[in-house]
């Protein structure tokens, strides 16, 4: 039996698809993902993101076991509140999981990490806080909604009124703590908006209280589409532990300044950086009619040079768009194979839309 | 419940077709199928003049989830297309069994048809198939 969340039955009478994802059942979409993924560019869109794991780490040593534990440094963490998107590596580099930590006192910093890799992650926290004394607690306890898109924050103000306090002036990828509820302005989406999280007694109420204001429950299918679109990475997919963040766009999210900050897996990232970049990850838009999908094979002059790891059809830009992992530096141009055919693509910077624009050229 | 017209016939692919009555059939997919697959985003059509077996692939619907075969449900020649489906594959979605329909295909041999499953038939496939599913 999978788990449920506390928005499971809400997601049933709002005719929810539900799908089992990571041991979840969770809605993949409501009726038709197209529509969702277009409330979400053009509206408001809200998704039910419970499934995913809530951690507090709390102690004195809090940012000095962080500093060693993530790749990204919790130093760049400057004001209460600010965000900070990193991964988590093995020594030897591969990618365990990729997070967001938010700073939110000297003691307490809060983690979201995947539903997907939830054990594993827990474990390898927990055996390496040791020697820090920290205290590490997963929120079964709390829910997760994601309201997204051009009107999210509006209608989270207007629900919240007086409630809402000084989170109209929060700053994107900064969160606040309201109570016991805890708002910060991320997503997954390429669209402003929250990801609120919230005891998980005041969701289904909650998630009312959005549908009355016209925000469109939205599953898991277009969450998919969206991040692809702004070209955010998932984990499992565009990356795992077999890749660092070298290998998969992600080298801007590892801290090597300072040089003696000592994070686990920098030894393996340094000799990876010596040795010369083992991959070049680019986003692809296919010139012809046709979808492209994760796995597929990458060519160039005729030669296999990458692999796709995820795609799909854009609904914003209505053409095929991809991530790919390729081993050659250059070029503009290659083929993929679709269903044993080899179409033309173009190479573009793994980034299609934000903010509702197209950000690749015509 | 989809929605299983009784005046088409059926195949244990998910495909209906519609006998015209002049030698030709009409092929689409059934509300189920397109209840499965979700949106569709392209639909890769058949040229007219082609010649197809019982049960070869002849059309790919690409949905939002994933890209998946049609099976000609008779052998013959291909007559026409749905060229609206090119641009506006969802369609297939809105219409599975009048303007979803994909291609007409003139009929070689009329033993193929008594291959097909009738509407009951195919309502109790479903049926059973959604058993294997609980």
């Amino acid at each position: 039996m999978g788990k449920k969340t506390p928005l499971y039955e809400a997601h049933l009478s709002a005719g929810a698809k539900i799908v089992d994802f990571a041991g979840w059942l969770m809605p993949i979409h409501y009726g038709s993902q197209l529509d969702e993924h277009h409330w979400v560019r053009t509206g408001a869109g809200m998704f039910d993101v419970s499934h995913m794991t809530v951690v507090d780490l709390k102690g004195d040593r809090t940012r000095e076991f962080l500093r060693a534990l993530l790749a990204n440094d919790v130093d760049r963490l400057t004001t209460p509140g600010k965000a900070l998107y990193s991964c988590m590596l093995r020594q030897d580099g591969g990618i365990l999981d990729d997070l967001i930590v938010y700073g939110m006192a000297a003691d307490w910093y809060r983690m979201v990490v995947n539903a997907a890799t939830r054990e594993k992650d827990l474990a390898w926290m927990r055996t390496q806080a040791q020697p820090y004394g920290i205290d590490i607690t997963e929120r079964t306890d709390l829910a997760m909604i994601a309201v997204q898109g051009p009107a999210a924050r509006g209608k989270v103000h207007a629900i919240l009124g007086a409630r809402a306090g000084a989170l109209p002036d929060l700053k994107p990828f900064n969160a606040l703590a309201l109570n016991t509820w805890f708002i910060a302005r991320t997503g997954y989406t390429g669209e402003d908006g929250y990801e609120i999280i919230l005891p998980a007694i005041d969701a289904v109420d909650f998630w009312q209280q959005l549908r009355n204001a016209d925000v469109h429950p939205c599953g898991l299918g277009a969450r998919d589409t969206l991040r692809l679109e702004a070209g955010m990475n998932l984990y499992g997919t565009d990356m795992d532990e077999s890749l660092t963040p070298l290998d998969c766009g992600l080298a801007w999210t590892v801290a090597f300044t300072p040089e003696d900050r000592q994070f686990i897996g920098r030894d393996a990232l340094e000799a990876l950086k010596q040795s010369g970049l083992r991959h070049r990850f680019v986003g692809l838009i296919l010139e012809e009619r046709g979808v492209l999908r994760g796995h597929q094979k990458v060519f160039i002059d005729g030669k296999e040079v990458g692999i796709t790891t995820s795609g799909t059809f854009s609904p914003t830009l209505k053409q095929a768009i991809a991530m790919a992992r390729l081993s050659v530096l250059d070029g503009h141009h290659c083929a993929v194979e679709i269903r044993g055919k080899l179409l033309p693509a173009r190479i573009v910077k793994p980034v299609f839309v934000r903010n509702g624009k197209s950000c690749v050229d015509a | 419940m989809s929605h299983i017209p009784e005046n088409l016939l059926y195949t244990r692919t998910h495909e209906w077709v519609h006998n015209n009555g002049d030698g030709t059939v009409t092929v689409g997919i059934t509300d189920h199928a397109q209840d499965l697959l979700g949106d569709m985003v392209f639909i890769e059509l058949p040229e007219i003049g082609t010649t197809v077996d019982r049960e070869e692939e002849v059309v790919v619907v690409e949905s939002v989830k994933a890209a998946s075969d049609v099976y000609a449900p008779v052998g013959g020649e291909i007559v026409a297309v749905n060229e609206r489906l090119t641009n506006a594959p969802e369609l297939v979605n809105k219409d599975a069994y009048d303007d979803g329909w994909m291609m007409k295909i003139r009929v070689e041999d009329k033993l193929d048809l008594d291959e097909l499953l009738s509407s009951q038939d195919y309502q109790e496939l479903l049926e059973e198939e959604q058993d294997d599913e609980d």
